[in-house]
């Protein structure tokens, strides 16, 4: 959002001023980094002073709320430079897309909303300063004088203030149905047109300082609602921006570097080791090996060679591959999961917050009891002015002033308190479903691990071996090798002519026999079932090292915490039996199931479901996706795949998975002090509506009912920061 | 009661000059980042530009 310069013809006073904008100079900036894990002073400096010294950045500025930093760097310098200059200083970076972050939509309604709050706090103050002489006894003239600045100040204000109920209201009622806002805007109104009525009558009882107060405090509600729900949205776009769709198209011999979206069916695409596959497709050349645990939940690698067909979003692990595109964007099959989720996600909207269930309650009741007041006192007194009078009256004093903050207070303490520990809530009712929660579906790639292998055996080897493993295992970038590398700590051996053969293994020369490291086939072994890579020398008969997953950190605390509140844990994977079995076995998970297809995570899901257990599903792959969206609320790493992101209604930002177990205590909290801060509202109102029911009703208990319900609610959502 | 007529429009003025410095925060950005700026404040690092 731009600034507007001052010129000449606006505010003469100006001119003298320099030219300067205060918005940030960062506006070109062309690097934008993800850092989740940046959260004090201390890290903001680091990673300036870091980024700053760096050959190249011009300017680098870390937002803290949004865990962001800008960088304004010479052309040519790379997010890929920067990354390891942060992850040197201790902190994990991302990439992000700063095309994708491009929220000025969000942020100018936010403004917008912000604005408004202001003026309805101004124009409040000033109003309450007046009415508080009203109420302390002005007579007369004066009182009147005080009713009239009042009503200049209100009026306005209102009429700009309080749109959003209006539209909100108008939109409603034009459909035929009733919401929150009627009452409000009825209210609002009615109070005003009755409080002009009788200042034109020199009354003694006007509520413009109510109507005020009522637009402040409801506004607050909203933009607090609005503030949590924006901060969700931009980090959850910043997860969208973290994948950088890119290609390398071949055309004619040559590789060009473009969009995703560009690519057709029949073009010929490149993809490096390390790459994701971008379209569904044959492969043409090369060959590989294929992971596809995102998709199916399996660990073991897949032999690629020409003539297989690939699915976009399985990753090439050791050899180049180019592969004829069969299917792009919205025709993949990655895209295709992704919209069945969406059908999926529909069903979801099924669950009705505990705010709306009040508002159902509420809006009507409010409405009857506001008429019958009218009614009552006009047949009693026959007076309208007076009828009309009570009914403002009851209409301000049971408007849900509270009932607007009691939600959004809440949550915005609740998902302030879990982003700091690393989980975003995307849906607005994803804290009162976790609530709920009483049994708990893990998936195991990916999610209880981390998708890095981890070297389970090293004593059957002589060092010999392991030397010539490690010298082997050193120069391959296979997630295999350099695990092996990574974990054999001996003495490199001296390998000649080390060669590494794309989808097989790396063979290389040792005291003159032939040394191969790779996959069982090639070098003479049987495939067993667990994720391994053999070793032969020579004539020797071939040696495997095994690997297991790598546990994701705090995976055995989070089960055991939750096994100890009570919930039910299962694991369900798509993997083999061997490997899940074992990790169910460490972890103390009794009941699991391998070998699960994506249709019998759901059946699964909604058996459970059927029992009236309410689902709680921490996934991450495609195969995962329909689970996640079936279940009563879904968790995902910010590993996981875009889909299963959309899928879910909570992302765990770090790597952590620990904090799950916090989430649920804090969301049963955060529930229970939803319901406390609708009862507090309720006794307020108990205790203020026969008053003004019965006639009582001045704008001073008007004021001091709905001030002191809003505060106190206020104050009750904050204990849980 | 002659100072009412000095007291309110000067009480007015005052709020309405609040509020022109709120709207001027917001225009220029300034709660783009709170939970930074507010520990900015701490850095030990003695700076005669300070970022804008």
């Amino acid at each position: 959002m731009g600034v507007e310069t001052p010129s000449m013809a606006v505010c003469p006073g100006c001119v003298g001023l320099p030219e300067t904008t205060v918005e940030p100079e960062l506006k070109d900036a062309q690097i934008a980094l993800s850092l989740p894990t940046i959260h004090c002073q201390g890290c903001i400096s680091a990673v300036e002073r870091g980024l700053i010294a760096h050959p190249g950045v011009r300017n680098a500025r870390v937002n803290l709320t949004l865990k962001r930093a800008m960088i304004e760097a010479e052309p040519g310098l790379d997010a890929v430079d920067l990354i390891p200059v942060l992850e040197g200083l201790g902190y994990e970076a991302h990439e992000l897309d700063p095309g994708a972050l491009s929220v000025t939509g969000a942020d100018k309604a936010g403004r917008e909303l912000l604005m408004r709050l202001a003026v309805a706090g101004f124009a409040m103050m000033n109003v309450m300063l007046l009415s508080v002489s009203v109420w302390a006894g002005a007579m007369d003239a004066t009182r009147d004088m005080f009713h009239w600045i009042s009503a200049a100040i209100a009026i306005p204000a209102i009429g700009f203030a309080a749109q959003p109920f209006f539209r909100n209201a108008w939109s409603a009622l034009s459909v035929g149905r009733l919401n929150m806002d009627v009452p409000i805007t009825l209210a609002i109104v009615l109070a005003l047109i009755t409080s002009l009525w009788e200042t034109s009558l020199s009354g003694e009882h006007a509520y413009f300082d109510a109507a005020l107060a009522l637009t402040f405090f409801l506004l607050a509600g909203r933009y607090l609602d609005f503030r949590t729900r924006a901060i969700a949205r931009s980090a959850a776009s910043e997860l969208a921006a973290l994948e950088v769709p890119r290609a390398i198209r071949v055309r004619d011999g040559e590789e060009h570097e473009v969009a995703v979206a560009e690519l057709s069916v029949g073009d010929l695409v490149l993809v490096r080791p390390g790459g994701r596959m971008p379209v569904d497709g044959v492969i043409v050349t090369g060959c590989s090996e294929l992971d596809r645990s995102l998709l199916s939940g399996e660990t073991l690698p897949v032999f690629a060679e020409p003539g297989l067909a690939v699915s976009a979003g399985e990753v090439n692990l050791t050899g180049p591959l180019t592969i004829r595109a069969t299917a792009v964007g919205q025709d993949t099959s990655l895209h295709r999961m992704a919209e069945l989720v969406a059908i999926a996600e529909s069903g979801r909207s099924r669950y009705t917050s505990l705010a709306d269930r009040a508002a159902r309650l509420y809006a009507p009741g409010v409405h009857i009891l506001s008429a019958l007041s009218f009614v009552g006192w006009f047949i009693w007194s026959g007076d309208v002015r007076v009828a009309l009078n009570i009914a403002a009256a009851v209409l301000i004093i049971t408007c849900p002033c509270a009932l607007g903050l009691a939600v959004p207070a809440v949550t915005t303490a609740a998902s302030g308190r879990l982003f700091r520990k690393g989980m975003l809530i995307k849906h607005a009712t994803a804290l009162e479903r976790l609530a709920e929660v009483d049994t708990v579906v893990f998936d195991k790639t990916g999610t209880l691990t981390m998708g890095v292998p981890e070297l389970t055996n090293m004593d059957g080897f002589s060092p010999l071996e392991l030397s010539v493993a490690r010298a082997l295992a050193q120069g391959s970038s296979h997630p295999l090798a350099v695990s092996l590398s990574k974990a054999l700590k001996v003495e490199m051996a001296e390998v000649s002519g080390i060669e590494e053969k794309p989808g097989f293994g790396i063979e290389g020369v040792f005291q003159g026999v032939q040394v191969r490291l790779g996959r069982a086939s090639w070098v003479g072994a049987e495939q067993c079932e667990e994720t391994a890579t053999w070793l032969s020398v020579g004539d020797q008969a071939p040696k495997a090292f095994y690997f297991s997953d790598a546990l994701r950190p705090g995976a055995s605390e989070v089960v055991e915490a939750l096994k100890q509140a009570g919930k039910m844990v299962l694991l369900l994977s798509g993997d083999t039996k061997g490997a899940v079995g074992a990790m169910a076995a460490r972890l103390g998970i009794e009941d699991w199931q391998a070998g699960a297809l994506p249709k019998d995570k759901v059946a699964r899901i909604a058996a459970l479901s059927k029992q009236g257990h309410k689902v709680l599903m921490v996934g991450d792959g495609l195969n995962d996706t329909g689970a996640l969206s079936s279940a009563h609320v879904s968790i995902s790493p910010a590993s996981a795949l875009d889909a299963a992101r959309v899928a879910s209604d909570i992302v765990l930002l770090g790597q952590d998975l620990a904090p799950i177990a916090d989430a649920c205590d804090i969301a049963g909290r955060a529930t229970r002090r939803i319901r406390e801060n609708f009862s507090i509202a309720t006794v307020y109102n108990l205790i203020a509506v026969p008053l003004a029911v019965a006639g009582f009703a001045t704008p001073l208990i008007a004021a001091l009912a709905m001030s002191a319900s809003s505060i106190t609610v206020s104050l009750n959502a904050l204990r849980l920061r | 009661m002659q100072v009412l007529s000095y007291l309110i429009p000067i009480s007015l003025i005052l709020g309405a000059v609040g509020l022109a410095g709120f709207i001027y925060t917001v225009r220029s950005n300034q709660y783009d980042d709170p939970e930074g700026d507010s520990r900015r404040i701490l850095s030990d690092e003695w700076d005669d530009h300070p970022k804008p």
